[in-house]
């Protein structure tokens, strides 16, 4: 049997997601590693990256800034600080949120601003990523 | 008998009165609203959190972090979760009894008793008894944040870490909906699988216990920041718990507080109205009276 793994994603603000799908890739710090139903028990870190699911033959998308995910042979469970569904992200404000880090980060000034500015550089074209991909998988 | 004066003046005060209660349930119901949708939204992510502990805790090595150890339970501390302001009914008794009653019973085990309070109701009542605290936290409910919870949880670890004590428990209301609280002893440290986190986790409970966790990054580094996350999550939901359950208690108690001033306000309003028409008629047997008196 095939089985199914329940995916849950939540993060602070609420539980995002809590569904049975068939296989899941995630954004692992030390890489991307893909879930099937009877991995072996298995606790990451994640970084900024996408998280995607493929359940009834769609995958599904979502962005992740940071968090933890704990495998177990039936269940995934993805802590993040901050996760949105591609379909919840307004493609227009990440576009202008990826303008606004790129000239933050032309702009210049100390290191720590330059290391956050291209942290949210990288979340901003994430979200963007994503969305984009959302739009297409819709239309 | 009271002069009408008087009973008029008991009618306004009465009236006055309500209309505080009233305007304190109302702004009880708007905070509760919004400490309802926190401590809701905050559940979910606190209790997964959990779980993975709970899970984490049965297979690592525990002597691996200083956080996870366990020791021999001698020293324990108490943190008791009261609010900073009164006229919430029970809210703040029943966390008071439950605490002292607990204290107590450690007590007679031989073991050595500390609080931490948060929330000025329970500190002036474990003080003006001089109980032993060793710490505590007022005036954060006003504004609540995480950093509150960063800031309690950095120092229950700390001491923990530290040796100040062995064991910790938390007091607390739990908020159970907008009319019910309940009280709430819990163990924070050291962590422990099987007990209480059992119940919630049943899902991920039941796979088999055994077989290793593969970590990336390492173990060690994984530990070191999942673990005081952990205990911050927790402080933070254990306060919006508080919170929200504060609210809803205040909600109760102005509610029962308006109608009973309603009650009291019919009553005295009653009465006034007798003794008014007994004067009344008094005085008219008075004329009626004279009136005769002088045929």
């Amino acid at each position: 049997m095939a089985g199914k793994i329940l995916l849950e994603v939540v993060t602070p603000e609420k539980l995002l997601l809590s569904q049975e799908v068939d296989e899941v890739i995630a954004p692992g710090s030390e890489g991307e590693f893909g879930v099937l139903p009877g991995h072996c028990h298995f606790l990451s870190s994640l970084r900024i990256g996408e998280l995607r699911y493929k359940s009834q033959e769609v995958w599904r998308y979502m962005s992740i800034l940071w968090g933890y995910a704990e495998v177990t042979p039936t269940k995934v469970t993805v802590m993040a600080e901050v996760a949105e569904k591609a379909e919840d992200i307004d493609i227009g404000r990440a576009q202008q949120a990826v303008e606004k880090a790129e000239q933050r980060l032309q702009a210049g000034g100390l290191p720590s601003e330059l290391k956050e500015a291209q942290i949210s550089l990288e979340k901003a074209r994430l979200r963007k990523k994503i969305a984009d991909r959302a739009r297409r998988g819709h239309s | 008998m009271p002069s009408l004066q008087s009973l008029r003046r008991k009618i306004a005060a009465f009236k006055n009165t309500q209309k505080i209660t009233k305007a304190m349930k109302m702004v009880a119901a708007a905070k509760l609203k919004r400490s309802q949708d926190r401590i809701l939204a905050a559940r979910p992510y606190a209790h997964k959190m959990r779980g993975v502990l709970s899970n984490l805790s049965q297979r690592v090595n525990r002597t691996s972090h200083p956080l996870l150890q366990k020791r021999e339970g001698k020293r324990i501390e108490i943190l008791v979760v009261t609010s900073d302001r009164g006229l919430c009914g029970g809210f703040n008794g029943n966390i008071v009894r439950k605490s002292a009653e607990f204290v107590r019973q450690c007590e007679t085990q031989g073991l050595t008793v500390n609080l931490s309070i948060i929330g000025r109701k329970g500190r002036d009542y474990f003080r003006r008894r001089s109980w032993p605290i060793r710490q505590e936290w007022t005036g954060i409910f006003d504004k609540l944040s995480f950093e509150h919870a960063i800031d309690i949880g950095g120092d229950l670890t700390e001491n923990f870490v530290k040796g100040t004590f062995d064991e910790l428990y938390v007091v607390y209301n739990e908020f159970k909906s907008a009319i019910q609280q309940r009280v709430i002893v819990e163990k924070l440290f050291p962590i422990d699988a099987a007990t209480e986190f059992g119940a919630l986790q049943s899902g991920t409970q039941g796979a088999a216990v055994g077989g290793s966790y593969l970590y990336e990054p390492d173990e060690g580094e994984l530990l070191n920041v999942l673990v005081p996350k952990h205990f911050q999550i927790q402080a933070y939901r254990i306060l919006l718990e508080s919170a929200a359950a504060e609210h809803g208690a205040r909600m109760a108690a102005m509610d029962g507080a308006t109608r009973n001033a309603g009650q009291l306000i019919k009553k005295v309003t009653l009465y006034y109205n007798k003794t008014r028409q007994a004067a009344i008629t008094k005085e008219l047997m008075d004329i009626v009276g004279g009136a005769e008196a002088l045929k």
